[in-house]
């Protein structure tokens, strides 16, 4: 089976549109925010970027995972769109790159009056707390911890795709590169493990309230990043299967990755709540500082909001077995679910470096708008290269008949 | 609960079950039920059987339980018997989630287990009768339900060219019974 994707001239004009406006957000935040006298201005002009770029990369990360995670429990149901989060994988170089560009620019090129606004750890100055967590939280040791991440994970991104397409070509029956992709899989939830599960949110989100820790975060991170990347794997498959691609995925197949976006949904609440309640109860100042200034304080709209998209929606509208089966209301979902999300890393992020401050304006709308842009270019890019069905694939019997 | 009459036919293969159930729906005969030794995917699209309702129980089994617990929570801690807790409100709802998220598991659970044991027939200390010894072990069984009017040659002669291997007519209780034992009456009519 052979079936390409033809990027339609609307696709690429609707993501070159949306490049255009995050670049005329990012030049005009260059002069108005970066340029100016203000510190929050100038705080404002890089959270934003770290947020939008981290949002992104742990995204991209996430389709490497459900790959390795299916290829290892040998999942039948999502070989009939693997190509999908093979291409997003594929641009990990990408996402992470940018994400690398911002991280290392805020921790060595951006200081106000001696210290560092959105890292307060790069010039602890004395204070015992950041001082006693300076053996992790170091320049050097960031650095260290985000480029080899960054480096691996796009290894593996542009490996898993590798593996698939080779597969592709090899003579029929032979299921050698199909355990070679196992063994790749094993490895690189290994690597997984010690990245985007415990290191990688730590220093890139939770240092930037570098006095406050909770050792839950990682996985909720995960949890946050996951479900939205199932959303874009999601809004990806039906935007091809409209354009007439895709003929082998039906409702079945749309119905598994709906009980994605459900179950995780539920288990990124879990896990919120799992963080908010034990603080909550424990009550140590120490800790409460950091849902004070998002539960009662400046956030709390967002704080609401996040939990009202994030929780209460998906366990309404997606509960029910139709509406996982339904073209319209995934659709919707998933792009809830995704701005959702953003919003939930938007309310991470924010309150430390720039406090009651903050805005969601059009320097915020426009570098999203930006970034979900080059998502579009470049993923279509990458599934426009190559077949959008892996024959060859072992298990493309079981995914045809698949039923859910 | 009633004593019906019912064409029997015992099938050897999955391949042949599915062509003669077809072939049993399309004839117009009132299919009873089909009995085999282990699950058969794609077996109830084959009968046309309708989605089951079981997850609607489960969802308002769950939705009784959430109520149950803020409920009964909320009222011993703000009017019944209100504790102070280390300075927190009487009505603290982050302490209440996981009580309520267990009871709302539970009695979705339980709920949902005695439902289906009642959809299905099946309960500790209940009897339903069993068209043929074999239907647990290598046997498929099909069987149909008959009115007085149909003939049961007519029938039997049908089920073999279906490709059944063993056919015979039953007169049995239909529905489950209180008890271990078969029922009399449904033999003394046979």
């Amino acid at each position: 089976m052979n079936e390409r994707f033809e990027i339609s001239p609307r696709l690429r004009n609707t993501s070159l549109a949306l490049i255009a406006v995050g670049i005329i957000a990012l030049v005009a935040g260059l002069f108005n925010l970066k340029l100016s006298h203000d510190h929050v201005d100038q705080t404002r002009f890089w959270i934003v970027l770290l947020h939008n770029s981290v949002f992104f990369a742990m995204v991209t990360v996430a389709s490497i995972f459900i790959l390795a995670a299916t290829s290892l429990a040998q999942g039948g149901w999502i070989v009939a769109y693997r190509r999908v989060p093979e291409a997003i994988g594929a641009n990990m170089w990408l996402f992470g790159g940018i994400a690398v560009v911002v991280l290392l620019s805020i921790v060595y090129f951006f200081q106000i009056d001696g210290h560092n606004p959105i890292f307060h750890w790069v010039h602890p100055d004395g204070d015992a707390i950041l001082e006693g967590k300076k053996a992790f939280l170091n320049p050097t040791m960031f650095t260290a911890f985000t480029v080899i991440t960054v480096a691996l994970w796009s290894y593996f991104g542009f490996k898993f795709r590798a593996i698939s397409l080779a597969q592709d070509l090899a003579p029929k029956g032979k299921t050698k590169l199909y355990f070679y992709n196992m063994k790749v899989a094993a490895l690189f939830l290994v690597v997984f493990c010690l990245t985007m599960m415990s290191t990688t949110p730590w220093l890139w989100v939770m240092s930037i309230d570098a006095h406050w820790y909770s050792t839950l975060f990682s996985w909720y991170n995960f949890a946050s990043s996951f479900v939205s990347g199932m959303a874009m794997i999601m809004l990806w498959v039906v935007y091809l299967k409209n354009q007439g691609n895709l003929k082998i995925v039906n409702k079945e197949h749309i119905h598994d990755l709906g009980k994605f976006l459900f179950a995780f949904s539920v288990f990124w609440t879990y896990l919120w709540f799992s963080q908010f309640m034990l603080i909550w109860y424990a009550n140590i100042p120490e800790e409460t500082t950091y849902f004070k200034v998002r539960m009662q304080g400046p956030y709390s709209i967002i704080f609401y909001a996040n939990f009202i998209i994030n929780f209460i929606m998906p366990i309404l509208i997606l509960m029910a077995r139709p509406s996982k089966r339904n073209y319209f209301t995934v659709t919707f979902m998933a792009m809830i679910i995704v701005f959702g999300h953003w919003l939930d890393f938007f309310q991470m992020e924010m309150p430390g470096p720039l406090g009651a401050h903050w805005h969601l304006g059009w320097y915020e709308i426009g570098i999203f708008a930006g970034f979900i842009g080059l998502f579009i270019f470049a993923v279509s890019k990458s599934l426009a290269k190559h077949s959008l069905v892996t024959s060859n694939n072992p298990l493309l019997k079981e995914t045809i008949i698949h039923q859910s | 609960m009633a004593i019906k009459k019912f064409a029997v036919a015992c099938y050897d293969d999955e391949a042949v079950l599915f062509p003669a159930i077809d072939k049993v729906r399309n004839s117009g005969y009132k299919l009873h039920d089909v009995y085999t030794p282990f699950p058969v995917h794609g077996l109830d699209q084959a009968m046309g059987l309708k989605e089951t309702d079981l997850h609607i129980a489960g969802f308002i089994y769950g939705i009784t339980g959430t109520s149950t617990a803020v409920g009964f929570m909320s009222w011993i801690f703000t009017k019944d018997w209100p504790i102070n807790f280390g300075g927190k409100p009487h009505f603290s709802l982050p302490a209440f989630i996981p009580i309520t998220f267990e009871l709302t598991v539970l009695f979705a659970a339980v709920g949902m287990v005695l439902t289906f044991c009642y959809l299905n027939q099946i309960m500790p200390g209940v009897k339903k009768h069993v068209f043929h010894p074999r239907q647990t072990d290598d046997t498929f069984v099909v069987a149909i339900e008959l009115s007085e009017h149909t003939s049961e040659a007519e029938v039997l002669a049908f089920l073999k060219s279906t490709g059944a291997n063993e056919t015979n007519v039953q007169v049995a209780e239909s529905e489950w019974w209180y008890g271990r034992f078969d029922k009399k009456e449904a033999y003394e009519l046979s």
